[in-house]
């Protein structure tokens, strides 16, 4: 049996901020088609280690593979830093991410935040850019908000539009950051809803949430951050039923509970 | 009691100025905008950079934009070194010297709204920028310089009016703008009033419909700081 593709790797990752180590050697996968959920308590390095992906944050240690392709980091008095900016970019647009807090282009309508990186970034014709975005937006249940300003869209409907803009840069794999707590909580559904029928589509993803009852749903394979380290990482039905490790049984107890 | 034919007379040869009050008022703004724009990207890209526009703030906001229009006139002629240049042919003209003084002094103001409506770029525009693979340029073209210059519009809204009327000062070094002309008319007529009435309603003119054109850009370009509107407006 031929494995499928690895989309993500990471391999021993440190991060340090100041003093502060928060991920002290971290390694994980996402091969394509793969729901990976990250879960673990706030201050565990779960956002850290999804954000050093892309590269919005540079770990001091590890390897990072997008697609096969090694990310080259190189070190510069003193500070690890991408080695090319051109790859960097080039493999940045290879994955859709989602914010906590949807960070929308404020002065752009919705319509023209999705097109925004297929036309300018991707080079694609507009007229093309514009039909994908306008099917994408129907997708997610923005149809009716295409010439709206992200400032006039409630919480959920902004992160949809974001979903929607990552997608539109046709990724290889979908980054979400918690993608749904910034949410007031009769809102966090409707991102749900769309993160789930994309994962049915078959999407890779990585999801670091809070929302252990979804990630239990549609993840294929879980992973427990505690300390900046991986204390426990399996199967969901492992993971959030049947957990081995003391910390992990206590973590997923609390917030099943809710 | 009022002589109207003595301020239409007025009115009329003032407005020969006007052109002159228009083209040092358009060149420099526009010059100067570039060059406050490259200034605050300056100060932002290095140390040195900073220092430098810092000092240049310093100076250039710390002294008399008269003294500076003074400098550049009467000051710049005396170094053989620039006499010799290529430059001269310009620098002793008093209409490229105003507009130097005039651009490098609404530079320094505007390098610093400039900064501000920078500063004022939410990082999660710039983030999402980034992480969709965008280059440095694209991104400042596409996302930061057009968040902060909505930002900054106010503001320099503000600069602008004053560039209008300290166009006036000018008149120091010859040029034959609206406060030149004026202070002609007085040296023939010796009717100070009418003469600087009337100048003063040009400029008055002129900053309304500044204001107004500045308003109106505003509006344009900020339709997502205002409740929604009915009609749908199409992609830009």
């Amino acid at each position: 049996m031929s494995s499928p593709e690895i989309v993500v790797a990471v391999s021993n990752l440190h991060k340090r901020f100041g003093a502060l180590e928060v991920l002290k050697g971290v390694s994980l996968e996402a091969h394509t088609g793969e729901v990976v959920s990250i879960i673990g308590a706030s201050g565990s390095g779960k956002s850290t280690l999804l954000r050093c992906i892309p590269l919005l944050e540079v770990p001091e240690e590890g390897e990072i593979r997008i697609s096969g392709e090694e990310v080259a980091l190189r070190t510069r008095g003193g500070r690890r830093e991408a080695a090319d900016a051109k790859q960097v970019n080039r493999l940045r647009s290879q994955l859709g991410f989602v914010f906590q807090s949807f960070n929308l282009w404020q002065h752009m309508t919705v319509l023209q935040n999705v097109v925004e990186v297929p036309v300018h970034v991707q080079r694609r014709p507009r007229a093309e850019a514009v039909a994908e975005a306008e099917s994408l937006l129907e997708k997610v249940g923005l149809a009716e908000k295409l010439n709206a300003y992200p400032s006039h869209l409630s919480g959920g409907q902004q992160q949809r539009a974001a979903i929607a803009r990552a997608l539109a840069m046709r990724p290889q794999a979908l980054l979400f950051d918690e993608p749904t707590s910034a949410l007031d909580p009769e809102l966090v559904g409707e991102v749900l809803r769309v993160m789930r029928s994309l994962a049915e589509e078959g999407r890779t993803m990585l999801i670091v949430t809070h929302e252990m009852a979804f990630a239990a749903e549609v993840s294929s394979h879980a992973v427990f951050l505690a300390d900046g380290r991986i204390e426990e990482e399996g199967p969901p039905s492992q993971i959030f039923r049947d957990p081995q490790s003391e910390r992990c049984r206590q973590f997923v107890q609390r917030h099943l509970d809710r | 009691m009022i002589d109207t034919d003595f301020l239409a007379e007025t009115l009329l040869k003032l407005l020969g100025g006007l052109p002159i009050t228009l083209e040092l008022s358009t060149i420099s703004i526009l010059a100067g905008v570039v060059l406050a724009v490259l200034l605050a990207l300056l100060r932002q890209a290095s140390r040195v950079g900073g220092l430098f526009v810092r000092a240049y703030v310093f100076v250039l906001r710390g002294t008399p934009l008269l003294l500076q229009i003074f400098l550049v006139y009467y000051g710049l002629g005396q170094f053989p070194l620039i006499r010799h240049s290529i430059l001269w042919p310009f620098l002793r003209e008093p209409w490229w010297c105003a507009i130097l003084a005039l651009t490098l002094n609404t530079a320094a103001y505007g390098s610093e709204i400039v900064r501000g409506g920078l500063a004022a770029v939410p990082t999660g525009a710039v983030e999402a920028a980034r992480v969709a693979g965008m280059s440095r340029w694209t991104m400042y073209r596409r996302i930061i310089l057009p968040l902060a210059f909505r930002q900054a519009l106010p503001a320099y809204g503000n600069e602008w009016v004053i560039m209008v009327k300290s166009t006036s000062l000018a008149s120091i070094v010859t040029l034959m703008e609206v406060t030149g002309q004026a202070y002609a008319i007085i040296s023939e007529t010796y009717r100070a009033m009418e003469v600087f009435l009337c100048a003063g309603a040009i400029y008055l003119t002129l900053t309304f419909l500044l204001t107004r054109a500045i308003g109106a850009l505003e509006h344009r370009l900020t339709p997502y700081l205002r409740r929604p509107e009915t009609t749908l407006g199409g992609l830009a």
